[in-house]
């Protein structure tokens, strides 16, 4: 099983959990202390490396506090929050896990001045807030693709595939959405919206095709040649500066005939004690998702989905219509389905 | 004034009070009528959103399947950011959604047909839609039971919006009926002020009827106010007829007396008898020249009210006047010097005969023997002047507008007898043909001058 290697190998550092939520699978966690004896606990799917500057400026802006980030993964989340676990703050890219648990009454409520000025599509209920905007992407390597023209559109990439099937046997890679939440979302999304998705899901299936439970591993298996292409990978400025730092090895596309584009959320959950703290930071972080130009972030503003910029296909919209691939019996038939046409063994 | 207040601001609250009253119900009543609205959209989505969802109910391999529509639940986030809830059961069996969502228990579930239903689920309000449909799973059908349930934010929401906006148009509703109940009360209250004004507008001795258009309400208040006017004027008629009457009735026996008790000083030769005829023939003189006054004076009031308006030359009125006196002046040797010039004015010759006879009858009585009394007529700019002047005591000290008071005497008249009417009555009669009386002194601390003044014709 590829994908559970690769889930070891990402976890670099384990703390013993001594928290409320026994059990919880913390892949890393980094506190920074504070002045004071408040603590802000944040759980949240984001790396520490995409994160670690926001916090920085928050720990800026408020040293009194201490902050304590633990690093799960989405579905982890959402257990532990279901759970009732300790936490001040929750901050997932999983769009339809976190819109559940605001559904279902694990949110507080939050105003600020801030929340007033987030557009309408970018918030619900004054519970969740969105700070980013991230397209998913497709990530190919240059030498694996050398001679072939770059796909552009979901049928290039069939194509291509399809004609090539000793080149790109057992190195294709996609996110296994039985365990990644992400993954899940853009599948379920993708499926709803363009039946080329089905298509290229056959294709791939025929190819061996390597499932992962996060974007960081495929990025580094297409960056070292073991992958030739990794579709449906969360696009951000890591992945961007990742492709910058490969010497052209690596190349990130945006599929123009459909792509998704998820919102990065937070919110402040039922069991929080430190709810102006928490409050703060996400006026921190949507201060940050607000702003005008892409500047030093490591994550992309809330502008660019407005902007038009790839296909212009505006984010997917947080609503009830979410929940709808959460049910049981829909995630069970569609993974019945994805199945099908992934694991033609 | 006491009593009951003002009936314009009795009216003016009571409409105002009327105001607030349908202020008030249409408020309640635009609340009323948004919250249903917005409860019946919502009750609608969610009926066509468990519509949707019961569509894709059936049957495989003996088993209830479903497959929840996207859309079922994207209709519900269209409208609204409302908690969306839902719970499919077969039979007793749950197949999907949340376990403990209560479901509406109104009688027992007929296929086909949505019932809805208001209760609380994870501490919020909620309404619910349930529709119920047979699938035959295997051998038999099994009512499946879809429930779709939504918080009620949304229809709170818009219901205070609009019941905002209503209680905002109520207000303003309300200010401007109060303006038009203030305008409406002053409005219809206005012929009851115009009969008010009508009536002090009136001089004091103007008692004829009020010949105006009035309210049908107003017409018995004005009919009342005219028989009362009537019957005031017809008391007043009444009671200076009786003065008259009185005062005609003893100036006759009086003359008689004075004619026999003249008869009587012509035939006593005893000087102590005869002065005290003389005394007794000067009190009747004055008796009846006050009798005479009185009546006058009720002719003056009589005649003013409905003044003649001919054409009179005052100095052809100042001759006859005083020839009249002649025979009086004579008794106490004094001479009659009249100057004239024509002046005509248009006015009431009794009236003006009346008043002038006064002034020289007093101009008379107060002059000592075998002195000038001067009646001059000249014309002055656009008025007549007729001046009497005496070499009497004068007017003696005081203000000279006091003398023209009823029953009011000068200061120095102790010793003669009068009535203190004469100088009234010529001042009313004056007063009565827009002329004026002024008096004033021939030469300092000797005689006086009184100076009837007419507007000429």
């Amino acid at each position: 099983m590829r994908h559970a290697r690769a889930a070891i190998g990402l976890i670099l550092t384990v703390w013993l959990w001594v928290g409320s939520a026994a059990g919880l699978e913390i892949e890393d966690r980094r506190h920074y202390p504070g002045t004071g004896e408040r603590v802000l606990r944040i759980l949240s799917t984001a790396d520490l490396t995409v994160f670690d500057p926001f916090l920085a400026a928050f720990h800026r802006e408020r040293p009194d506090l201490a902050l304590d980030y633990s690093v799960v993964s989405s579905a982890e989340l959402h257990r532990a929050i279901r759970e009732g676990a300790a936490f001040d703050l929750a901050i997932s890219s999983a769009m339809d896990l976190q819109f559940q648990l605001v559904n279902d009454g694990f949110a507080q409520d939050y105003r600020s001045a801030v929340t007033e000025t987030l557009p309408g599509w970018a918030r619900w209920r004054e519970q969740i807030f969105a700070f980013t905007t991230e397209p998913a992407v497709v990530v190919i390597s240059t030498e694996r693709f050398a001679g072939l023209p770059p796909p552009e559109t979901r049928q290039d990439l069939i194509d291509v595939l399809r004609d090539h099937p000793e080149r790109f046997h057992g190195a294709v890679g996609t996110y296994d959405v039985r365990v990644s939440g992400l993954g899940y979302l853009f599948a379920t999304q993708e499926a709803r919206s363009t039946d080329a998705y089905w298509r290229l899901s056959e294709v791939m299936g025929r190819l061996d095709p390597q499932l992962y439970c996060c974007s960081g591993q495929m990025i580094d298996d297409v960056a070292s040649g073991r992958l030739a292409l990794a579709y449906n990978v969360l696009g951000s400025y890591a992945a961007d500066r990742l492709a910058q730092d490969s010497g052209g090895r690596v190349r990130i596309l945006r599929m123009q005939d459909f792509s998704n584009v998820i919102l990065r959320t937070a919110f402040i959950p039922m069991a929080a004690t430190e709810r102006e703290a928490a409050g703060a930071l996400i006026d921190t972080l949507l201060i940050a998702g607000l702003r005008e130009s892409p500047g030093d972030w490591p994550l992309p503003p809330l502008g660019r989905a407005s902007e038009g910029s790839g296909a212009g296909f505006g984010p997917i919209r947080l609503g009830p219509a979410l929940m709808v691939y959460l049910d049981p019996l829909n995630r069970r038939a569609f993974l019945r389905e994805w199945e099908n046409a992934m694991e033609q063994r | 004034m006491t009593g009951t207040g003002s009936i314009g601001r009795r009216l003016t609250f009571l409409l105002a009070g009327v105001a607030a009253l349908l202020s008030v119900l249409s408020w309640g009543m635009v609340t009323g009528l948004a919250l249903e609205a917005a409860e019946r959209t919502q009750d609608n989505v969610l009926a066509a959103s468990a519509t949707t969802i019961a569509e894709t109910l059936r049957s495989e391999q003996g088993q209830v399947q479903l497959e929840l529509p996207y859309s079922a639940f994207a209709m519900l986030g269209a409208i609204s950011e409302d908690r969306v809830f839902y719970l499919v059961t077969a039979g007793e069996e749950m197949l999907t959604g949340y376990p403990d969502l209560p479901v509406p228990q109104l009688g027992p579930p007929s296929p086909g047909r949505v019932v809805f239903d208001t209760g609380n689920y994870r501490g919020a309000e909620i309404r619910m839609a349930m529709l119920t449909r047979l699938v035959l799973a295997g051998a038999q059908p099994v009512p499946v039971t879809v429930t779709v349930a939504q918080t009620r934010n949304g229809v709170d929401a818009i219901t205070g919006e609009l019941s905002q906006l209503a209680a905002t148009l109520a207000v303003a509703f309300f200010l401007v009926a109060v303006a038009l109940s203030f305008f409406a009360a002053r409005t219809s209250l206005r012929p009851l002020n115009e009969i008010a004004r009508a009536v002090s507008r009136r001089g004091p001795s103007d008692l004829r009827p009020l010949r105006r258009d009035a309210p049908a309400e107003l017409a018995p208040l004005l009919a009342a106010l005219n028989r009362l006017m009537a019957r005031l004027g017809q008391s007043i008629q009444r009671s200076e007829d009786f003065i008259a009457e009185a005062a005609h009735r003893v100036r006759t026996p009086l003359a008689t007396v004075r004619v026999q008790a003249e008869i009587a000083l012509r035939s006593i030769e005893d000087e102590a008898q005869r002065r005290r005829l003389r005394q007794m023939i000067r009190a009747v003189d004055e008796s009846s020249r006050s009798a005479e006054q009185i009546l006058d004076h009720a002719t003056v009031a009589y005649r003013t009210d409905d003044l003649a308006r001919d054409r009179i030359d005052l100095a052809e009125l100042a001759r006859q006047t005083a020839k009249a006196l002649e025979p009086t002046a004579a008794m106490k040797d004094i001479e009659l010097r009249l100057e004239t010039e024509p002046a005509e004015v248009a006015g009431d010759a009794v009236l003006l005969d009346s008043a002038l006879r006064n002034v020289l009858d007093n101009a008379i009585k107060y002059s000592p023997e075998d002195t000038t009394v001067r009646l001059t007529v000249s014309t002055d700019g656009g008025e007549a002047r007729m001046a009497v002047s005496d070499q009497g005591p004068g007017l003696g000290e005081g203000p000279a507008e006091a003398l023209t008071e009823r029953f009011r005497r000068g200061s120095n008249t102790e010793g003669i007898v009068g009535s203190g009417l004469g100088l009234t009555i010529v001042d009313d009669v004056l007063r009565a043909h827009g002329g004026r009386l002024e008096l004033g002194r021939v030469k300092k601390g000797e005689g006086a001058c009184v100076t009837l003044v007419l507007p000429l014709a």
